[in-house]
């Protein structure tokens, strides 16, 4: 991937609603360079999706996010993929990851409530056949997200004018 | 009761700082985004803070040496020689002081004699002059433009030379303007220093925030300059430590002796919470090359392109600054003064820029706008000013 396209990166992740104007005048480039270049990322499926980081706890509603460790027998041919493919088909999962250590799939699910997630985790993951076993941990405090801090433990005392 | 008999003469006689009225109404005002700010919007590295706060509970809080831990001027000299090139004796060629800003008190006070002229480019900083003025020296300002990217030239520096010049102070890079020195504009001003005997006080608190690719040059890096210059330099910008008041200084050992002695009876010890800070930072800094610096520069970088592209396409002359953390543009084209733009756009748009006459000669048509912002308030804050540039026309 070229420098621009590294840049552009960096700073979508960091604010997805920088306009290709506002991004062409940070990095020294023309708009037009800018905004073709998120075109080429977006179309070539480098660029995703653009999304909000949401600070949970300050929406009041009695939702939670759950990551469920899961425990599967892989498939002759297709290993993990087969059975990572059965999860990610359902709606509710907002990711899945296959991982090293313990346990083999990881799974994030978003604001939803308690009960939503253990009839997910009952009704939905533990009759597919390859899953062995799961261990549901719901988040209790969202510390940092999308690299913002949310725990409001750093303040600044700038005063608003100086020589 | 009359207290003016009790007023040092020289005292009375400093005016008080022209932006003191902004900041007054930015205060009141509710709303108001500020790009009035003269400090990093980032914060002390945590390495800095977990130091200095595992110190205080330890219970070393005790005065340090005189000249700052000798651990601290180590690091020191190893950070100019690592960043700058110059190499400084950590024991007898470096004082750790309150910020820069006590830094270019001391060095003012250890040498300028009553009537000594002391020549300071501006538009600059606002505490030189009135520190030369507490010594009974005279400040001589030497105004820069915006077309020599605000440097002091070589030309100019002559004209402003009498008998009893003895100083030059080179702020660079500079607040307000953003300018800064390059190797060869250095060489110039060295030639004219060397040639009328002239001793030069080098203010380099911004020397980490140079967008060049050369990077920052401190003129006692010049050929015959090392021995007639006070570096002075600091923790507040570079490492996003204001609040930590600390800074140095580097020089001879026979300027710095008469310094050291001042310091030691009017300051006794830089803030020793503040020089555990320094060590922690400095040592990681060492080791790690200054990537979290870097990065923090890459960051104002960005702001800065930004800003100046913003202005120049809405008709307020933008020089590109080098370096700090300001953009200085020129707001003739709209008709008014730096002063009165500032205060209508305050009014009109609730945003507070400095205006230019607060930073002395030259600075009358402009305005000083800092990007210690997010770019999040620089893009609102670009906006505003636009619609209110645009409203004039």
């Amino acid at each position: 991937m070229d420098e621009l396209k590294k840049k552009i990166l960096k700073l979508l992740k960091e604010d997805a609603r920088f306009s290709a104007s506002e991004i062409a005048a940070m990095v020294g480039k023309t708009e037009k360079e800018v905004a073709s270049a998120i075109a080429e990322m977006e179309n070539s499926g480098i660029i995703v999706k653009y999304t909000a980081v949401v600070n949970t706890e300050k929406t009041g509603e009695d939702y939670v996010d759950a990551l469920i460790e899961v425990k599967v027998t892989p498939q002759p041919r297709r290993g993990f993929d087969a059975i990572a493919e059965e999860i990610y088909r359902l709606d509710e999962v907002k990711a899945v990851y296959l991982m090293s250590g313990t346990y083999d799939l990881a799974i994030t699910l978003e604001s939803k409530t308690m009960r939503d997630v253990s009839l997910f985790v009952s009704e939905r993951l533990a009759p597919i056949d390859a899953v062995i076993g799961t261990a549901t941990h719901f988040i209790m405090k969202q510390y940092k997200e999308g690299g913002v801090i949310l725990d409001n433990g750093e303040v600044s005392g700038r005063l608003p004018v100086h020589e | 009761m009359d207290y003016s008999k009790f007023i040092n003469k020289r005292a009375a006689s400093i005016k008080p700082s022209g932006i003191r009225r902004f900041f007054d109404i930015v205060n009141e005002k509710k709303g108001v985004i500020s790009l009035g700010v003269g400090e990093p919007d980032f914060h002390t590295p945590y390495i800095g803070r977990d130091y200095a706060a595992r110190s205080i509970n330890k219970g070393l809080t005790q005065y340090t040496p005189n000249g700052g831990f000798l651990k601290l001027r180590q690091l020191i000299s190893e950070y100019y020689k690592v960043r700058y090139g110059l190499v400084y004796d950590p024991e007898h060629e470096i004082l750790v002081t309150v910020g820069a800003s006590e830094a270019i008190d001391l060095a003012l006070r250890a040498t300028v004699e009553t009537g000594d002229e002391v020549l300071i480019p501006e538009p600059s900083y606002v505490s030189y002059a009135p520190c030369v003025t507490m010594t009974g020296g005279v400040p001589v300002g030497v105004e820069c433009f915006a077309s020599d990217g605000f440097r002091i030239t070589a030309e100019t520096l002559r004209k402003n030379i009498t008998d009893r010049t003895k100083i030059l102070i080179l702020p660079y890079p500079n607040n307000p303007t953003g300018g800064i020195m390059e190797k060869e504009d250095l060489e110039k001003i060295a030639e004219v220093c060397i040639e009328n005997d002239i001793l030069v006080i080098s203010d380099e608190i911004y020397s980490e925030l140079t967008y060049t690719e050369k990077g920052h040059v401190s003129v006692a890096s010049i050929e015959g300059m090392r021995e007639r210059s006070v570096v002075i330099n600091g923790f507040s910008k570079a490492f996003a430590m204001t609040g930590w008041r600390l800074g140095y200084m580097l020089c001879p050992a026979e300027l710095l002796t008469p310094m050291y002695k001042i310091h030691q009876y009017s300051i006794m010890c830089a803030p020793t919470a503040s020089q555990y800070a320094a060590m922690a930072i400095l040592e990681q800094g060492l080791e790690e090359n200054f990537l979290s610096v870097e990065e923090m520069r890459a960051q104002y970088d960005m702001r800065r392109r930004y800003l100046v592209e913003n202005f120049n396409a809405m008709g307020l002359t933008c020089f590109e600054p080098k370096g700090a953390f300001y953009v200085f543009p020129s707001v003739k084209t709209t008709g008014m003064d730096g002063e009165k733009f500032a205060e209508t756009l305050l009014e009109e748009k609730a945003v507070a820029v400095i205006p230019g006459n607060a930073f002395g000669k030259g600075g009358e048509n402009f305005v000083r706008i800092s990007y210690a912002y997010s770019m999040k308030t620089l893009v609102k804050a670009v906006s505003l000013i636009g619609e209110f540039v645009k409203d004039l026309q």
